[in-house]
């Protein structure tokens, strides 16, 4: 186990080191960050050289890289062009995004796993063709219009909830934006539920437990959920990663100051060590997750072992 | 990995006479034959008049999706939609850039049955004209996506070895950048508003998923014994790859590609409403939606239409796939 853990983090180091260089490349290559420092003004030539030089801009782009990287390492990301640290940011931003990431898988997977499992049991009939209908109407309505759509009906006309959210964004804010965020994923966690249910309730072993008498709940849940959930598990594993990366777009539709909300304006400014370091931090939480995921396969099914 | 070939390939000798030499009079010769390598173990599918012939897993599928109402419903959309984004004058023949202040946001009133929006555009016109830029991109970057992810993924996947390894290395590296992240990075510092850029991004982002398919179902159908019997026969890898697993591999790449189709759609209009992808005076539901979304409570006229037009081609598409798949992949039933 201990063994396999240190593989894997092993495994992950090209993986990180290709996903940030990339990062970096479009950044700091594609894009001037120095001439974006100075707005529409043409910047003056030695200014601008001196500046370069003091961030370190001068040199050629795999040096600036492990630079950056070394200083990464001992905790320094920089400051952003306005003089604030790039770590003050991400301490005011990620928590918010970390509540509203918490809120959204919640949500999916509460309400996922659960319509899955009741249509995945009752194939065919009426209540798994409406629920395979919905999701698939859900699927198709991309997060920025059933947003807008839901924050103005629930918000705006209906007065539910307030329709934007303070800057401190506490879990009763976001639960509204929580929802919308987790639609599409939770559209997908049904149908995958959904599937994986109806395979396994025909495998003999559900035979048996059927015929040995178990009750109804005690058979759904330690014999057919328990079987079926691997599948379940990646899916949200690998969502974790896309739900805060996705975020941006319902960040800015409910206004929301969190890693969405800071990437876009970094973006917006060419405020480049904003943009790699959160980016940075957003791959090692996708690929953590999917070590934990990983990791939880062996909890579902102990045949599964790490050698 | 080159292999000593003491025999001259059987150029004259066609496969299928081949087959039958090694395994004379034998059902599962049929099967082979056939190229249907998802029917063995199913046994005969139940219904229809050809039934007692054997079928392609091809013409099953084909026999499966005319009876299918999913289907039909969503090619015949499809259609549509392809039809007004060539020319999208049959059904709309104004002019999509030509506004006029005066009627900035008014409701639906005759011969402008959408009404119009902030800037005084007839909203139907735009609506009509915005299919052009999804259908292209939706079209042009799954063609892509699929050609460069099948082609890697497959050789992949028949050679195995280092490439195998490095490409899932690679692979590894595009799926840790979020999507629409990787968008806002890459896009921001192209000015183009075209549809090219945004196509070029989404190929970049999306063969990963495509290639791994690809892969895997080269690997399992290089384990079937036509192709090693193929093999024993001296066939080489170019044939090989060809006329044995190239055919039995590609179905569930075609299932996975028509579904990314819809989603890429919906990326495209994601990337537009953030800022980045399409620009005016490209017209595109993207940006409609993100100028309206400003004045939903005051005309939400501009943003429904617009949407519902989007979210109507993404169903479609995504319907498309579900029913691809439902017929290429009998074991779901």
């Amino acid at each position: 186990m201990g063994r396999y853990v240190i593989r894997r983090l092993l495994q992950m180091i090209p993986v990180f080191i290709g996903s940030t260089f990339l990062i970096f490349f479009m950044v700091y290559a594609l894009g001037d960050p120095v001439a974006a420092l100075f707005g529409d003004k043409a910047p003056d030539p030695a200014t601008a050289a001196r500046i370069r030089k003091d961030l370190y801009l001068d040199e050629p782009l795999w040096k600036q890289y492990l630079h950056y990287m070394g200083q990464i390492l001992t905790g320094d990301f920089g400051t952003a062009f306005n003089g604030q640290k790039v770590t003050e940011l991400m301490a005011s931003a990620f928590p918010v995004t970390l509540r509203l990431t918490i809120v959204a898988l919640l949500f999916e997977i509460v309400v996922g796993i659960v319509l899955g499992v009741l249509s995945g049991l009752r194939r065919g009939r009426s209540l798994d063709t409406s629920v395979l209908l919905i999701t698939l109407i859900v699927v198709s309505i991309p997060t920025f219009v059933s947003g807008y759509v839901l924050q103005f009906l629930i918000g705006v006309k209906w007065g539910v909830v307030t329709p934007a959210v303070s800057p401190y964004a506490p879990f009763g804010e976001l639960i509204l934006p929580g929802v919308v965020l987790a639609l599409t994923s939770l559209a997908y966690v049904t149908r995958l539920t959904r599937t994986t249910i109806a395979e396994n309730s025909r495998a003999d072993y559900i035979r048996t437990a059927v015929a040995k008498g178990l009750p109804r709940h005690r058979l759904v849940t330690r014999h057919l959920l328990r079987n079926s959930l691997i599948p379940v598990v990646t899916f949200i594993g690998t969502d974790v990663g896309a739900l805060m990366g996705g975020a941006i777009v319902t960040e800015r539709i409910f206004n929301i100051h969190g890693v969405g909300y800071q990437l876009y304006q970094g973006i917006l400014r060419q405020n480049s060590p904003t943009v790699v370091g959160f980016v940075t931090i957003l791959v090692i939480v996708f690929l953590l997750a999917n070590l934990l995921v990983d990791l939880l396969y062996a909890v579902l099914d102990p045949r599964i072992r790490y050698a | 990995m080159p292999e000593p070939e003491p025999y001259p390939e059987p150029r004259a000798v066609d496969p299928q006479p081949a087959m039958d030499a090694i395994t004379p009079g034998d059902g599962g010769a049929m099967t082979l034959a056939t190229g249907d390598a998802r029917s063995l173990g199913e046994g005969p599918l139940p219904g229809g008049p050809g039934s007692a012939k054997s079928r392609s897993l091809w013409s099953d599928a084909w026999h499966d999706l005319r009876r299918n109402p999913v289907f039909l419903i969503s090619a015949l959309v499809i259609v549509f939609l392809v039809l007004i984004a060539i020319r999208p004058g049959l059904i709309a023949s104004g002019n999509p850039l030509q506004c006029d202040l005066a009627k900035a946001q008014e409701g639906s009133q005759p011969g402008h049955p959408f009404g119009f929006d902030t800037q005084g555009c007839d909203v139907y016109t735009r609506t009509v004209h915005g299919a052009r830029a999804s259908i292209a991109v939706g079209i042009c970057a799954t063609a892509g996506a699929t050609l460069l992810g099948s082609v890697l993924g497959g050789l992949a996947g028949f050679f195995g070895g280092w490439w195998d390894a490095l490409l899932s290395r690679i692979a590894d590296i595009f799926f840790g950048i979020p999507i629409i992240l990787g968008g806002l990075v890459f896009l921001s510092v192209v000015t183009s508003g075209s549809v090219w850029p945004v196509v070029g991004f989404i190929v970049l982002l999306g063969w990963p998923q495509i290639s791994r398919i690809a892969r895997g179902s080269v690997v399992t159908a290089k384990q079937n014994d036509y192709v090693q019997a193929a093999r024993a026969l001296g066939a080489g890898n170019r044939r090989m790859l060809l006329r044995h697993i190239a055919p039995n591999a590609v179905a569930p790449v075609i299932v996975v590609a028509t579904i990314a189709l819809g989603t890429y759609i919906a990326l495209e209009a994601t990337l537009s409403f953030v800022g980045v992808g399409l620009k005016p005076p490209t017209v595109s539901w993207g940006i409609d939606i993100s100028n309206a979304s400003v004045q939903i409570r005051n005309a939400p006229h501009m943003l429904l239409w617009p949407a519902g037009a989007l979210s109507i081609t993404v169903l479609a598409f995504i319907m498309l796939g579900d029913a691809v798949r439902d017929a290429l992949d009998p074991k779901l039933r």
